[in-house]
């Protein structure tokens, strides 16, 4: 008997024993508030959010018209029980009913085309201050490169933008570029989605206007890790801003205890892919691991940074990101403590 | 000589299979040229690749019912819902609509068979073999290590990802292949209803006396003349591309990504409207009867599907409102997807018409009918909101997507195939379904659908894309995720109960007679099942309904319309 609820409580554990680790995100997610789209805090995604709620009202209002009569006829014109087999009147048709339904439609029809069509060039026709901040967005199977051309600034997965305040609007331009297949650029508090389309280029504008961090993650179906191409933008007060940019611009500072650690990096593959400021390594394929101990999640959001996390995905990123295209590095256990202390040291 | 080609096939073949009756029938039903039974293979082939494909949604279900699912892993996810995709539109839709379409056009304008009943064959062998050729796949397509197996490019296979440097091994050959095969018998069966309800209609049924469904079946074979050949063409670029080097969509040597999309959505959209008019087409008939009223405003119901046909060709890049068009362009398909609501509004108004004043009889088929009008106001005031271009620009590619067209697609055709399958199983078989397990399916398939559908609404508008194989937790889509899945698996209890039905009837329904429903189209004044040629003299109709001037000598509709 007993054996009989230990297989049960087996089988029912089962969904949960199948759910991967989840390398610290949940309780990092959970502190940040849900991306709806119905919480804007940019002037794009809060222009979408008004004609979002004007669409949904009219909408709403068609729905609780046109079910309603469905509803009463459905109720009002059911057969009861004990009634003849006489059929009912026969009525063919009405051409000023007909024309009644058709018109109002189109009336309706005609409002939400102007109000669609005034909100696109809202968003779509930005005025570009002077103190706009300009970022190059190259999205990658499966993680984002952020460039800041104007600031000298490389940096990945995680955007860095500074708040914008109304009276002096900084707003951010993203320029999108795909290094590979089609992907999506979407944060939803910030702003509806752009597509980021190899040999082609798309921009889009943010301006957030309130403090935070804001998740987001690509919406194009882009390959094995589609799923697991997240994103964060991290909006700061402009000091804040102005303080990872002097740091972030910052060579990473020498320290002899890792020598053997940077030696390892410099030495072997790693290379080919990531680029570390002032050492031998320039890679492009991969991101920019200057300021790596900078960044609150590796993996393009997959793990928080942790030292054990960073040991796992360096010895086989498979574990974290089933397809990533980084190779398992294949290191002994002392390269590999000394390789993650070296990267470790990347602040 | 035509005599001397006869001879050559073995006439007598049928005669020496009498000894294996088994072998005898199956040879019967493979050498078939006759419309009635090739529908009905159309539709239980497709009903075959709906329990897969259905099968396959559940897996998505299984492991996007917890976050960090494990269930599977991302490529074989991203083959799931590839396969689920394509084999739902290519394999079951498609099919199944063409079935019925096969069965009910020759039997409603009172002709012996299609025009071109060996083409109608040669569209249905196509159709199989291109379908099984797409899950051959999963033996047969290799492909680097981690790289083969089935098709994981998506359903509308955007480029450049299925360009050979990200998609090694054939499995997206396999893809191109098989669709390429099916939309050549597509098209074959398009050209065969065309020319059917032209050219073979019985005397007295002039084009303004054909029934709906004939009208709706003609608007689709037109569309499907019209929107197959780009997406064919789009295919041969792709194989160009990956076999002899061209660079139509090839990015990295200058190809357009862009140029795919439209291809493929000038094809796609008007392809969701070559499955929903069928649906239409099925409601337009059903409801008459159980309301006993004629239709309401028959021209107008005609006038405004093939307004949705024409309309619906000029709205394609809906899809694509993210791309970066220019506001001129995004300002034009939101306008143009619009306006397509207004004859689909119509088109409502006009059952609610039909019902208003009507004796309504909540059979089975009607249950499915009345559900659908509701399911598809939703689907349609969810179109509303995407069309609203910046909407959409929260909105597409995310679960909000997904909902809205499986509102469609499930919501609307799905429930309207079940509403037609109860409806015409009688007269395709004899028997009738069982009106309680009936029941059990409907109200089970209803609140399955509901719990699936209605919450992923909710998940998209949360920020929850489409197409991703898990989502981490704290992100607030855990318990709407979980609510979808248990709907998911209520939904297949539903399917389950349908096949028991299917099967109980066909080995011991009860007997329907020739018109069980008192119904007015002429398939129901042959017998059931209707001999090969259908009728045994040809009908002589006076009006759209001659089943009611039959009943009632009183008061004939001719003398009204």
């Amino acid at each position: 008997m007993q054996r009989w609820w230990l297989t049960i409580a087996v089988i029912a554990c089962a969904p949960v024993a199948a759910l991967a680790n989840d390398w610290g995100m949940g309780d990092s997610n959970s502190k940040i508030p849900v991306s709806s789209i119905f919480s804007p805090v940019s002037t794009p995604a809060h222009e979408i959010n008004v004609l979002a709620l004007f669409t949904i009202a009219i909408t709403a209002a068609i729905f609780v018209i046109v079910g309603g009569l469905l509803t009463y006829a459905i109720v009002r014109f059911r057969r009861r029980p004990g009634e003849d087999d006489r059929e009912p009147p026969q009525v063919y048709g009405s051409n000023p009913i007909e024309f009644a339904w058709t018109t109002v439609p189109v009336l309706i029809v005609l409002v939400l085309i102007l109000t669609t069509a005034r909100t696109i060039y809202t968003v779509q026709a930005p005025t570009r201050p002077p103190g706009a901040i300009s970022v190059r967005v190259i999205a990658h199977q499966w993680w984002w490169e952020f460039r800041y051309p104007d600031l000298g600034v490389v940096t990945a997965n995680e955007l860095h933008v500074p708040l914008s305040d109304r009276q002096s609007p900084t707003p951010t331009f993203l320029d999108l570029e795909s290094a590979d297949v089609a992907h999506s650029f979407w944060v939803p508090r910030l702003a509806g989605k752009t597509d980021v389309i190899p040999n082609r280029k798309n921009t889009m504008w943010i301006d957030p206007h309130v403090a935070g961090t804001y998740l987001g993650q690509c919406a194009e179906y882009c390959g094995t890790e589609h799923g697991l191409m997240l994103l964060r933008v991290i909006v700061e007060p402009r000091a804040d801003f102005d303080r990872w940019v002097a740091a972030q611009k910052q060579p990473p500072a020498l320290d002899a205890s890792v020598a053997h650690g940077r030696q390892i990096f410099e030495s072997t593959a790693c290379v080919n892919c990531h680029t570390i400021q002032g050492t031998a390594a320039v890679g492009r394929f991969g991101p920019d691991l200057t300021h790596l101990m900078a960044r609150e999640t590796i993996g393009a959001g997959v793990a928080m940074n942790t030292r054990d996390h960073l040991r796992v995905w360096v010895d086989d990123p498979n574990v974290m990101k089933p397809g990533a295209l980084m190779p398992a590095m294949n290191l002994g256990d002392k390269d590999l403590d000394d390789l993650v202390a070296y990267l470790a040291t990347l602040h | 000589m035509a005599g001397s080609i006869e001879h050559e096939i073995p006439l007598s073949a049928t005669d020496d299979l009498q000894s294996l009756p088994v072998l005898g029938k199956l040879h019967e039903w493979v050498v078939t040229v006759d419309h009635k039974r090739l529908g009905i293979m159309y539709i239980a082939g497709g009903l075959v690749f709906f329990l897969v494909a259905g099968l396959q949604a559940a897996t998505i279900r299984l492991q996007l019912a917890f976050p960090d699912g494990n269930i599977v892993s991302p490529q074989v996810f991203n083959r799931l819902m590839t396969m689920h995709g394509t084999a739902m539109v290519f394999m079951v839709g498609m099919p199944i609509l063409t079935g019925f379409f096969n069965y009910l056009v020759p039997l409603m304008v009172g002709a012996r068979d299609l025009a071109f009943p060996r083409l109608n064959a040669f569209g249905f062998w196509l159709w199989l073999f291109g379908s099984l050729l797409l899950y051959f796949s999963y033996l047969a397509g290799d492909g680097l290590y981690g790289a083969g197996s089935a098709p994981d490019v998506g359903w509308f296979a955007y480029a450049p990802l299925t360009e050979l440097p990200f998609s090694r091994g054939n499995s997206t050959d396999y893809w191109i292949l098989s669709i390429l095969l099916t939309s050549v018998g597509s098209t074959a069966t398009a050209i065969n209803i065309v020319a059917t309800a032209f050219c073979m209609r019985c005397e007295g049924m002039t084009l303004g006396k054909m029934p709906v469904l004939v009208w709706l079946a003609v608007v689709v074979a037109f569309m499907m003349i019209v929107v197959l050949p780009p997406l064919s063409a789009a295919q041969a670029m792709l194989l160009l591309d990956r076999f002899l080097g061209a660079h139509f969509f090839d990015t990295q040597a200058g190809g357009s990504a862009i140029l795919w999309q439209h291809f493929f959505w000038i094809f796609g959209h008007p392809e969701v409207y070559v499955l929903v008019i069928p649906a239409f087409a099925f409601a337009s008939e059903i409801i008459p009867v159980f309301s006993r009223k004629v239709i309401f405003g028959y021209s107008i119901m005609v006038a405004a599907s093939c307004g949705i046909g024409f309309i619906s060709m000029s709205v394609w890049a809906h899809h694509m409102f993210a791309v970066g068009m220019t506001p001129a362009g995004n300002s034009f398909f939101a306008a143009s997807s619009m306006l397509v609501g207004v004859p689909t509004g119509i088109k409502i108004f006009n059952w609610l018409g039909t019902i208003w004043g009507g004796k309504l009889r909540f059979q089975v088929p009607m249950l499915f009918c009345l559900a659908f009008l509701f399911q598809f106001l939703i689907a349609g005031l969810t179109g509303i909101m995407l069309a609203v271009a910046p909407f959409d620009w929260q909105t597409t590619d995310t679960y909000f997507v997904v909902a809205h067209f499986h509102y469609v697609l499930v919501g609307a055709i799905v429930f309207m195939i079940f509403a037609a399958i109860y409806y015409w199983f009688p007269k395709a078989t004899g028997r009738m379904l069982s009106e309680k397990l009936g029941q059990w399916h409907f109200w089970l398939f209803l609140i399955g659908f509901h719990m699936t559908f209605d919450t992923m609404h909710f998940s998209g508008l949360r920020g929850m894309p489409r197409r991703i194989y898990t989502y981490q937790p704290g992100r607030g889509l855990e318990t709407l995720n979980l609510i979808e899945s248990i709907g998911a698996l209520v939904q297949g209890i539903a399917v389950l109960i349908f096949v028991i039905n299917v099967m109980r009837s066909l080995l011991a329904g009860e007997e329907a007679g020739n018109d069980p429903w008192d119904a007015w189209t002429l398939e129901w004044s042959t017998t059931s099942p209707p001999p090969e040629y259908n009728f045994a003299t040809p009908p002589v109709v006076r009006s759209r309904r001659p089943l009611w001037d039959l009943k009632h000598p009183d008061d004939p509709d001719w003398k009204y319309e």
